[in-house]
């Protein structure tokens, strides 16, 4: 710090620390968060002599590419909507089914690992699950149930919504738990005591407190499932035609021959996870301000 | 009642079973490489893989890196948050869950397109270039849980009374963040450095399209070209996984108890 | 036969019996307070009578039906509960209406119906509002409103006051009993306040380790408190040791004092100890002539509490507290003069020690 010969006058100037601490994060932000982005979602609309066109969210429109994303949404829906059915009854069950209170850290425990457990080493967990030598398929067939002779495969739609739903249910037990602990014992208590029924406290108080937050969780379960690629890729390599796969294969090898149709790709990405998160968001506010 | 726990008990039981059954099938299935009896032969193979050591010993080096880099830039900025700058906070919010919005290969795909040879900052260019692009990609994959966990930290101290206390005891904004903030906050550090552990180590979209010889491409291709190898590394990489989570249940549980 | 018939009432939790043979009728339109302090059993009964909760033995009637074994919504019983527990996704008037819409009301009767019970609760234009609109004192006269609604044969209050500001907590008390008067409900009442339990019963049920201490109106229970922990929880009483002289004319010495009192001490014999009780405000500064007894001691402590001053006189081991009405024109005691207190012997209660 070297301080200028200011006027004796003048208050020796304040290092204005907030601001110098702050700096360095938004300098990243912009350059390898904001920028990146903005570059690409700029450049979706650009031809390549750099001036303005939607021809490239045009070219979307091809059978490739549009199956792609079809296959990722199917995917995404798939395993969000499982999962998120499926973890929201083992949250509950765990919060306040009334079970040993054991059960309740444990199985938080357990999802926080499983939630974290993707990526390349989950494809290959579930091809030595359920590939055609893997120990389930095996012990099936030993029950007669011959699976892939029924036309199973794990590198398809089914296997890789199984799979994702590997971590999508802890993720949702996560994310909806919290939610679920807002629900007040005495509401259950109150429509009881005026004369409704189990099902009627939850068509009425209980099934519409949470619904928001049921919803907001399956939302965030589809953007997480929509843009991930190492599970997939390690899974089917190439085979299954999702579109971060065909997103990957355009960055190593620009197989469609044209930069900023890859552009749109991304951007076309960008906007449905960008309005799943919104729609999260929005849906998380209305929970909030109930539940508060 | 009673039918209701029953229930509780079911879902409880399908999700344990959906948990443990492709581990065990996973660790099963590691031990068949010797063709008739169970053996550890894949883990014995994959560990004196030099490739293995190598791409490994990499992924936690750039672990390491990204968890200081990571600290050293987000928990600075998310102190004078709390502190001085709540108009920045909806920012900030936003910026922090960016990650979760733009999928990991988006970015990665604007940071090629950004910094490669041909741009006003070349850092594909050299090795060294291309690794801090990594680290900055890794950072900002860890971001929302980084920021998370330092921002859960410091709102459980109150930051502004501790500072103003320091402050009044002439301490410098230094001192203050390195001796007194710090300290209350580290158990919240701890945690978000082992879940960015946890997320960078496996880590496969980035460096692979990167082209760095981390351990997520490692794993990738002996997936594409060994049939029991790639198990014994699932289980490998699953126990790293539950070492991370375990150690932040045992910090944040220390820590809980430490405060009643 | 009274209206509400509790009788031999039990309830255990595994080992641990929470409520010890309990008994008590209720008569119609009665305002009943449970009064007592955490874990007493108090909120258990409240429970039982609302079906929450299953008694181990014993029964409940009321109006002359067994309720014991009724589940709670069959009930036809009222309850309001401390955190409020308005359902946060229904309006005020969604809240309100709950009870009849379940009960398949057409939707004129119940929107008069709603109409009529936020003009009770004089929050007529808040029908449309969500809870979370509301501040805590509205919250509540909306929960009590939902609960009235159905016009239920009972009204449960648990701890209803207990989570709101010391101003509005006095008047929603006022109100609710103002209310209950008007609809001639029968309601009880649970409460850690022996304040509010004082002001707003009929009778009160002081209730200590599951079992009911004293049964009473509240001058009963304020002025002769049946025991040492009766006295002890209603109000701020001085308790002191005391060794009996004469059990026939009431003498007994306080602190090697000699004091008389006029109430009953047959079952005293001589030189027992017994466990007398002054009120603070039955105590006067200064020595008093031959119909009031006189203890002598030392100013310790003197606490301005607005209304009333507190001084605080040590005698030789014991200690009294002592109320004088404040008034600007008093020369308040100094700390360490030597003091004389005085109160009438029929104000001299003798706790039976148990």
């Amino acid at each position: 710090m070297v301080s200028n010969a200011s006027p004796a006058s003048l208050p020796r100037p304040r290092v204005p620390w907030a601001v110098v601490g702050v700096t360095p994060f938004m300098i990243f932000a912009v350059l390898f968060l904001i920028l990146p982005t903005l570059f690409l979602v700029v450049g979706a609309f650009q031809d390549v002599s750099g001036s303005f066109t939607l021809a490239n969210l045009g070219k979307l429109w091809t059978p490739t590419i549009l199956s792609s994303y079809w296959i990722s949404i199917k995917v995404s829906v798939a395993s969000a909507v499982m999962g998120a059915v499926i973890g929201a009854f083992i949250a509950y069950a765990a919060v306040s089914g009334g079970l040993p209170r054991w059960i309740r850290p444990t199985v938080m425990t357990f999802s926080g690992v499983a939630s974290q457990f993707a990526g390349v080493p989950l494809a290959f967990a579930f091809l030595a699950t359920l590939g055609r030598q893997g120990l389930v398929t095996i012990f099936l067939s030993f029950l007669g149930l011959n699976i892939y002779a029924q036309g199973f495969n794990l590198l398809s739609f089914w296997g890789l919504t199984l799979t994702y739903l590997y971590f999508q249910i802890p993720l949702m037990v996560l994310i909806v738990s919290p939610a679920i602990e807002g629900i007040k014992k005495e509401w259950r208590e109150a429509a009881t005591i005026l004369g409704a029924s189990n099902w009627q406290y939850w068509r009425h108080i209980a099934g519409p407190v949470l619904l928001p937050s049921f919803l907001g969780a399956t939302l965030l379960l589809f953007a997480n499932a929509f843009g991930a690629i190492a599970t997939a890729y390690a899974l089917t390599g190439s085979s299954l035609n999702i579109v971060t796969i065909l997103l990957y294969a355009q960055i190593r090898g620009d197989v469609l021959h044209d930069q900023n149709l890859g552009y749109a790709i991304a951007f076309g990405m960008i906007v449905i996870t960008g309005l799943s998160n919104l729609c999260y968001i929005l849906l998380r506010v209305r929970s909030e301000r109930w539940l508060k | 009642m009673k039918s209701n726990r029953l229930g509780h008990w079911l879902a409880i039981l399908i999700g344990t079973l959906y948990f443990l059954v492709p581990l065990a099938a996973t660790f099963e299935f590691s031990l068949r490489k010797v063709r008739g009896i169970y053996s550890f032969e894949a883990y014995r193979v994959v560990l004196a893989d030099p490739q293995f050591q190598a791409s490994f010993s990499f992924s936690v080096a750039l672990a390491v890196v990204t968890i200081v880099f990571g600290m050293a830039i987000i928990v600075p900025m998310a102190y004078f948050v709390e502190l001085r700058l709540r108009k920045l906070r909806p920012f900030i919010e936003f910026v922090t869950l960016l990650p979760l919005v733009v999928p990991a290969i988006v970015i990665v795909f604007g940071y090629l397109r950004l910094y490669n040879s041909s741009s006003l900052l070349p850092l594909t260019n050299s090795s060294l270039g291309t690794n801090f692009l990594l680290i900055c990609g890794y950072v900002t994959l860890a971001l929302p849980y980084m920021y998370r966990s330092i921002e859960t930290g410091l709102r459980s101290i109150d930051v502004r009374t501790l500072t103003e206390a320091a402050e009044s005891l002439g301490a410098s904004s230094g001192t203050i963040i390195w001796r007194i903030i710090l300290p209350n906050i580290r158990s919240a550090m701890l945690s978000g450095a082992f879940l960015t552990f946890a997320i960078v180590i496996g880590e496969f979209t980035f460096a692979s399209l990167l082209n760095r010889p981390a351990f997520g491409p490692y794993l990738q291709l002996i997936g594409a070209n060994r049939a029991y190898e790639p198990a014994a590394l699932a289980v490998m990489a699953f126990m790293i996984t539950w070492a991370c989570m375990g150690i932040i249940q045992v910090v944040s549980r220390n820590t809980a108890a430490a405060r009643h | 036969m009274s209206f509400i018939e509790i009788s031999h009432l039990k309830k255990s939790f595994g080992p641990n019996t929470v409520v010890h043979d309990f008994n008590l009728s209720i008569e119609k339109g009665e305002f009943i307070s449970f009064l007592g302090p955490s874990g007493c059993g108090k909120t258990t009964i409240l429970r039982m009578i609302a079906g929450f909760e299953t008694a181990s033995s014993g029964s409940i009637r009321v109006g002359g039906a067994e309720m014991t074994n009724l589940p709670p919504a069959k009930r036809n019983v009222g309850m309001v509960f401390q955190a409020y527990a308005l359902f946060p996704n229904l309006t005020v008037a969604g809240n309100i209406g709950f009870g009849l819409k379940i009960a398949g009301k057409d939707k004129g009767e119940i929107d008069a119906r709603v109409a009529e019970m936020l003009e009770l609760i004089k929050l007529p234009e808040l029908g449309d509002r969500y809870p979370y609109q509301l501040s805590g004192g509205q919250q509540q006269r909306v929960a009590l409103a939902r609960a009235l609604a159905i016009k239920p044969q009972v009204l449960l209050l648990d701890e209803p006051l207990s989570a709101l500001d010391a101003k509005i907590r006095v008047s929603l008390r006022e109100e609710i009993r103002s209310l209950q008067r008007e609809l001639g409900i029968t309601t009880v009442f649970v409460t850690h306040d022996q304040e509010e339990a004082l002001s707003i019963s009929d009778r009160i049920v002081v209730m200590n380790q599951g079992h009911a201490d004293q049964i009473g109106t509240p001058s009963e229970i304020y002025n002769n408190p049946a025991t040492r922990f009766v006295a002890s929880f209603v109000g701020t009483l001085n308790l002191l040791e005391a060794r009996v002289v004469d059990p026939a004319t009431g003498r007994v010495s306080i602190d090697g004092q000699p004091v008389v009192t006029k109430r009953d001490m047959s079952a005293f014999g001589i030189a027992d100890e017994a466990i007398v009780a002054l009120r603070p405000e039955a105590l006067i500064l200064g020595a008093g002539d031959d119909d009031r007894n006189t203890l002598t001691g030392t100013v310790e402590e003197v606490a301005f509490l607005g209304a009333v001053i507190r001084v605080r006189v040590r005698l030789r081991e014991a200690r009294v507290s002592l109320d004088i009405f404040n008034d600007p024109t008093l020369d308040l005691p100094k700390i360490g003069m030597a003091a004389s207190v005085s109160f009438k012997k029929e104000d001299l209660l003798i706790i039976a020690s148990h």
